[in-house]
């Protein structure tokens, strides 16, 4: 860790939708892989997230939607993050995302889509590796 | 006779040779190589088991079963706006579906009218219809006899409203409301529990569902208030046997909440139903269908002290488990469904619905929802397991694991009485602690590689396999959202304000809430703005995140 600090990630469910298995799941692996989660909880408004992400001085946001809202409330959480001059936090996506709807979410900056059946190591990895630099 | 097969046994099991393997369940209970007579005794007796149809209920609640009327193939059948959903309904009925059902959209679900900032993007999301007023109930149900079919609410939280709007279109078509049939969800407990689909605190959502019972007992007494449902909790991560022990715990939390309000325990008991997960595990399912039987007979004969037969029955409804299919060669989960679906067969199900092999990925299209229906056909006409009633009542594994599930809910009824009740443990963060743990649990196991998910940590391709996607109308959204403001513009605002004035104060008495939730739907007072003035009223609920 460069700057000494563990990391911080703030997990959200954005949107009305209240699956949050996975969401927990994630939050718990990260947790014991040494990270300091920050679980935002359910409901969330992209607003409120970005605050918080902010508030919370993160270095990543790992968003979680399943109802398929997802074309609407990633790109939202992008602009904001970069009205607010904070594009540097890292977002990371789960959930229910057909592959066809990556690319389009890529090019908004998201840097990684886990979907239903990824390896909570993997997400780890990631998150390691990426914010390594 | 017994005794000497029952040593022959224990002898032939130490001889079995044991893998390195350890043989689980997904509840955990340790599976033997071999069972015997010795497994089922002392508790193996006629009265236990019994006969279908016959207290305790262990073998189908049913003396004839599938033979004289197979389950109900209660497929879902919800799209994004009334009108489809209507057509896609009646479609399946056309294909040999026997019952219908209806899921509702994230913002109907969330209380919330389609014109709310919160809604956009998710107006017909998740499947599920989007409900802001009487006029989409009309177009919903347009052209389905309601005095003829049973229909399937998926609806929690705003149950009362959608009641409410069932109730006031059965008026304007003049079909008397006590011919009604069909079923409200209406499960408020697990939406604490499980699903998260929650607006005010448990207390007075509880009211809530009283009016509704109440409501259907004097003028609707063939519609099904309440359907208790494990299904919620199981996709959130609750093992079979949690399942079966939370549902039923929740199930008792009813009968004892319509008592202390009033009612006579026969008078509400015979219409409450369940609605199970069929998980992986085939044996096991059959299990915990057998035990959540015998338990509810039991409990409501001895303790609750129901005369009526009829309250003593665990009726189910059954669905097919979407958190097993995976994204990963989605295909394999056409098999999947198929393997559970049989065992809710053989598990005495009264009602059915098969998922689509592509929900792991998206919502199913109309392809993958025939052949999801086809596949109940097929069981119920092909395989021949109908034939017999209860053909594995006896097998000396299924009546042991079935005997080990009823003793292992009785423990977990125990620490919820401790906590002081189902209300109270969900204010104390029992249910999200031990959910929390148990689908961490299964991941880990996943992962481990001590739990095989064919395609996913097995047998593993790298290529991708395409298949077809449906695709979500982006027009609907913004159609959706002009009509209801339009409506809204059109309606006597006047008798609007009046309306919701009456809910209001009826939130603060203790009058039932449902002749006023009538009264305004059929004035076009909005979903969404009744469940804004009950929240006025009620309060909001927040959750303490547990993880």
């Amino acid at each position: 860790m460069s700057n000494g600090r563990k990391r911080r990630i703030l997990i959200a469910k954005p949107g009305l939708d209240g699956h949050d298995r996975g969401a927990k799941v994630v939050a718990r692996a990260l947790r014991n892989a040494g990270m300091e989660v920050i679980y935002a909880g359910l409901h969330q408004t992209p607003i409120q997230i970005v605050n918080a992400a902010i508030d919370e001085d993160v270095d990543a946001i790992g968003l979680s939607i399943l109802s398929g809202a997802h074309k609407t409330i990633f790109p939202k959480i992008m602009s904001l993050l970069k009205e607010k001059g904070t594009s540097d936090i890292l977002v990371f996506g789960g959930g229910t995302i057909p592959k066809k709807d990556w690319r389009e979410l890529k090019a908004l900056g998201v840097g990684e889509i886990f979907t239903t059946g990824s390896d909570t190591q993997a997400i780890i990895d990631y998150l390691n590796k990426t914010l390594e630099r | 006779m017994i005794k000497q097969n029952c040593m022959r046994i224990i002898g032939s099991r130490e001889k079995v040779p044991e893998g390195k393997d350890s043989f689980r369940n997904l509840s955990g209970f340790k599976i033997m190589a071999l069972y015997g007579p010795e497994d089922i005794s002392p508790l193996y007796n006629e009265s236990e088991i019994g006969l279908p149809g016959e207290y305790p209920f262990t073998r189908g609640i049913h003396k004839t079963m599938y033979r004289q009327k197979l389950w109900t193939i209660r497929q879902l059948g919800s799209l994004d706006s009334p009108s489809k959903a209507n057509a896609r309904v009646r479609q399946l009925l056309q294909m040999g579906a026997t019952g219908i059902s209806f899921c509702l959209d994230m913002p109907t679900i969330m209380g919330r009218d389609s014109d709310d900032p919160l809604a956009e993007g998710e107006v017909g999301s998740c499947g599920g219809v989007a409900i802001d007023s009487l006029e989409d109930m009309r177009n919903l149900l347009e052209g389905i006899p309601l005095d003829e079919i049973s229909i399937n609410f998926v609806s929690n939280s705003q149950s009362s409203v959608i009641l409410a709007m069932f109730a006031a279109l059965a008026e304007e078509r003049h079909i008397p409301l006590e011919k009604l049939t069909g079923t409200m969800q209406n499960d408020i407990l697990k939406e604490y529990q499980a699903q998260k689909s929650y607006y005010f605190p448990p207390r007075p959502s509880m009211r809530l569902t009283i009016d509704t019972l109440t409501f259907c007992n004097d003028y609707m007494p063939h519609f099904n208030p309440i359907s208790i449902s494990g299904y919620h909790l199981a996709s959130a991560g609750a093992t079979p046997v949690q399942e079966a022990a939370f549902t039923l715990a929740n199930g008792f939390t009813y009968i004892e909440e319509g008592i202390n309000s009033g009612l006579t325990v026969d008078s509400f008991a015979p219409r409450l139903s369940f609605f199970f997960k069929v998980h992986n595990d085939f044996f096991e399912n059959i299990a915990k269908y057998r035990a959540a039987r015998r338990i509810w007979a039991k409990a409501m004969r001895e303790k609750y002290r129901a005369k009526d037969p009829r309250s003593w029955l665990f009726r189910v409804h059954t669905q097919t488990s979407g958190s097993s299919l995976t994204a990963q060669q989605p295909e394999n989960n056409i098999i999947r469904v198929t393997i559970q679906a049989l065992s809710a067969v053989l598990g005495g199900t009264q009602s059915l619905h098969t998922n689509s092999f592509d929900e792991a990925v998206s919502i199913p299209t109309a392809r993958s929802e025939k052949l999801a229906l086809r596949t109940q056909q097929i069981i119920a006409s092909e395989s021949g397991v109908i034939n017999t009633i209860d053909p594995l009542a006896g097998s000396y594994y299924v009546e042991a694991l079935t005997n080990q599930m009823e003793a292992e809910c009785y423990k977990y009824f125990k620490e919820i009485e401790k906590l002081g009740g189902v209300i109270s443990a969900i204010e104390k963060g029992y249910y999200a602690r031990i959910i929390a743990d148990s689908a961490f649990s299964y991941q880990r196991k996943i992962e481990r590689g001590e739990r095989t998910v064919v395609g996913l940590n097995k047998f593993v391709e790298h290529e991708e396999t395409d298949i077809e996607l449906r695709e979500a109308d982006p027009e609907f959204e913004r159609e959706k959202v002009s009509s209801l403001i339009n409506l809204k513009r059109n309606r006597d605002q006047a008798l609007v304000k009046a309306c919701l004035n009456e809910i209001r104060e009826v939130c603060q008495g203790p009058d039932n809430i449902m002749p006023s939730l009538i009264n305004a739907v059929k004035s076009y007072v909005t979903l969404g703005e009744i469940i804004g003035t009950m929240k006025e009223v009620f309060g909001e609920y927040r959750e303490e995140s547990i993880y």
